[in-house]
């Protein structure tokens, strides 16, 4: 491999990785922070695309179009969309065990994949990327690279950064690490835990249904692709270590190198290389990379 | 629990001298094909497609009148030795249609084989369905995913590439595919210079397609179906691999696909045993009646299920109906010529489709057929013994 091909290998990790933690990081939030096994993170990853799929010709047609405001639109009901379920269903589970989230998560997936089936039909479907996101670079002679993945990475980046300065530097990011840490004492020092998971909860979808719609170009949009992206976040998750943002985020960029780099030298073994590394990394760090409190 | 039991056995003891009282029974079809995740679309045509055929023929085949059990097999190979014995044990019938995925259709061969039902499957290419697996009572109405590999590696030797490197998920239906293309490509005197591969189904392509750019070889020759070849022809095309190396695939790769692949698709050529556009009489026959009774066009998946029915109508004529008769019943389907849409095709001697695979271009949101890829072809059947 020459140097070319290499530096061009590398900057396909980082943006594979970029994208792995856009789409972990919600589960970062309702998973890491708040302690339920959700399940249905991938239904929610799903439910983005198809809106970005769904969405887009009615935005055109109604509201003079536009790629960011379909994104507005897609976060607006992906909040309510949180907020409702939290309130009728999440809400039952935090005193809950483990195997109650899973069941009532599981279930979840099964609604979300038939409403799919339902509403919009079982076939694959393309959707575009904005015209003035649809141009492609050169890499030296040897291939081209969209202007659009170029794109994603930099919201990822954007992404992180938000939720690094919310959760370090604000009153609502102390009262929700303080939340995750010890709920009764957080709640009798003023906190009102209810609503705040409430809200982080519906952070959670929203950053999922964000990273559905944002992937959508690239990924295409097809039935059954919640569970995929599902495997692969919680492993971001429990590499990084439950509960940290930073743990997630170097955690998606170890996975976007592994992955890549695997496929090229070792393809026969590409498939189990991110879970042999979970799996050391687990041996040495029981607890992930960057575990808090 | 015990009450439905119950009340089902007392009603099938009821029911039996009823049954017999009549002059022919009516024959038990069991088709067993999804209804839901990915490959629902697939399991509807392929129905639709078997349903048309016993309807243009009145709800009959060989004077017997036609009844369905159907279970949805999800797709699931775990679930599949279980919803295959429901469709023989609970619904007791007499044949069986299944499925899509290769292995689900590898655990309805096993019990095929253990009962000797008949068993014809409608889809899934995996070799061994009638290569090791093979037997008297199990026949394909489909392809062999070697097929169109096979049809591909002599098309592109003849045009002349040198060197190739192929791409697709590293599982039976791609090892096979590339396995045919790499057969008949290298006999052509052309070398694959490289063998890239994916655990499936993992979509992330670009590490893979940085290694196409730097290999540099004439042509890709790929095996992708469903998102993962939505995903793939548009990445290829991001990369600028698809003006610099031009892409060939198994039929799959465009079929049900254009839509979502938009002008990322345009002009790729594939081969597959049908297309949209034979222009036969048979086809348009077919097409104008599919189209009537469903309002969609069909695929190759609806033309594969009606294959099915009318290789089982070639078993049951012969039998006059008498499916006791399993030999006679075995040997009719065997030695029949199947006037298929895609064009008329005979049985290989493992139960495989010997038939023309066609080379087809995407123009629009088309395969329109280009040519003949390979006439008359037929899968090895490596390790079949019968």
């Amino acid at each position: 491999m020459d140097l070319g091909t290499f530096l061009i290998q590398c900057l396909n990790a980082l943006q594979y990785g970029l994208l792995l933690f856009l789409v972990a990081s919600g589960l970062t939030l309702i998973f890491g922070i708040m302690g339920v096994i959700n399940l249905a993170h991938g239904s929610f990853y799903m439910i983005g695309a198809y809106m970005a799929y769904a969405l887009a010709p009615w935005v055109t047609t109604t509201l003079g179009g536009g790629f960011f405001t379909t994104l507005l639109l897609g976060l607006v009901l992906a909040v309510l969309l949180g907020y409702v379920l939290e309130w009728l269903f999440f809400s039952y589970l935090y005193e809950r065990e483990h195997l109650q989230q899973v069941l009532m998560t599981y279930g979840l997936i099964l609604v979300f994949e038939e409403l799919r089936s339902i509403l919009v039909g079982d076939d694959v479907h393309g959707v575009s990327a904005p015209d003035w996101l649809s141009g492609t670079i050169a890499l030296g002679s040897l291939m081209t690279y969209p202007v659009y993945r170029l794109f994603i990475s930099a919201v990822c980046l954007l992404v992180a950064l938000a939720m690094y300065l919310v959760l370090s530097r604000t009153r609502l990011g102390m009262a929700v690490r303080a939340g995750s840490v010890n709920r009764e004492m957080a709640q009798s020092l003023g906190v009102n835990i209810g609503v705040l998971y409430r809200v982080v909860f519906a952070a959670g979808v929203a950053l999922a249904v964000l990273a559905g719609m944002i992937a959508a170009p690239v990924s295409s949009v097809y039935p059954g692709m919640g569970g995929q992206v599902l495997i692969i976040c919680f492993v971001v998750v429990v590499i990084g270590g439950i509960g940290s943002v930073r743990g997630a985020f170097v955690a998606a960029l170890l996975v976007g190198f592994v992955d890549t780099f695997g496929k090229v030298f070792f393809q026969e073994a590409a498939g189990v290389l991110v879970y042999l590394m979970m799996a050391a990394i687990l041996l040495w760090k029981p607890e992930g990379l960057f575990r808090q409190g | 629990m015990n009450v439905i039991r119950t009340v089902l056995i007392a009603a099938a003891v009821l029911g039996a001298p009823l049954a017999t009282a009549q002059t022919a029974p009516k024959l038990k079809v069991g088709l067993m094909l999804p209804a839901s995740g990915t490959y629902a679309a697939l399991g509807t045509a392929i129905e639709n497609g078997f349903k048309l055929y016993v309807a243009e023929h009145g709800g009959k085949l060989a004077g017997r009148e036609i009844e369905f059990a159907q279970v949805d097999d999800e797709s699931d190979p775990a679930k599949a030795t279980d919803n295959v014995n429901k469709l023989i044990k609970r619904d007791s019938v007499d044949v069986l249609v299944g499925s899509v995925h290769s292995g689900v259709a590898m655990a309805m061969a096993k019990v095929a084989r253990d009962t000797g039902t008949p068993l014809i499957v409608p889809n899934a290419g995996a070799a061994a369905v009638t290569g090791s697996m093979c037997a008297p009572n199990i026949f394909r109405s489909s392809f062999s995913n070697w097929q169109p590999g096979y049809a591909m590696g002599e098309v592109m030797a003849l045009k002349g590439y040198k060197s190739v490197v192929t791409i697709t998920w590293k599982y039976a239906a791609g090892d096979e595919s590339v396995g045919g293309f790499k057969d008949a490509f290298e006999k052509g005197g052309g070398k694959v210079i490289k063998e890239l591969s994916l655990a499936f189904p993992d979509v992330e392509f670009q590490a893979l397609l940085t290694e196409i750019a730097a290999a540099k070889p004439d042509a890709v020759y790929t095996f992708f179906a469903g998102g993962g070849a939505v995903k793939f022809v548009k990445d290829y095309a991001a990369a600028g691999l698809k003006k610099s190396t031009p892409l060939y695939g198994a039929g799959f790769l465009t079929d049900g696909t254009l839509e979502a692949q938009g002008a990322d698709a345009e002009g790729l050529l594939t081969t597959l045993h049908y297309a949209d556009d034979l222009g036969t009489p048979r086809d348009n026959a077919f097409r104008l009646a599919y189209a009537k009774a469903y309002q969609i066009q069909p695929d190759v998946y609806a033309v594969q299920g009606y294959d099915a029915a009318q290789m089982l109508a070639a078993g049951l004529t012969a039998v006059k109906g008498d499916l006791s008769k399993k030999a006679e019943f075995n040997a009719a389907i065997e030695k029949a010529k199947i006037d298929s849409p895609r064009g008329a095709f005979t049985l290989s001697r493992s139960h495989n489709p010997v038939q023309d695979i066609y080379l087809r271009k995407v123009v629009g949101k088309q395969n329109k057929l280009v040519g003949l890829a390979s006439r008359a072809l037929a899968d090895p059947g490596l390790g079949c013994r019968m």
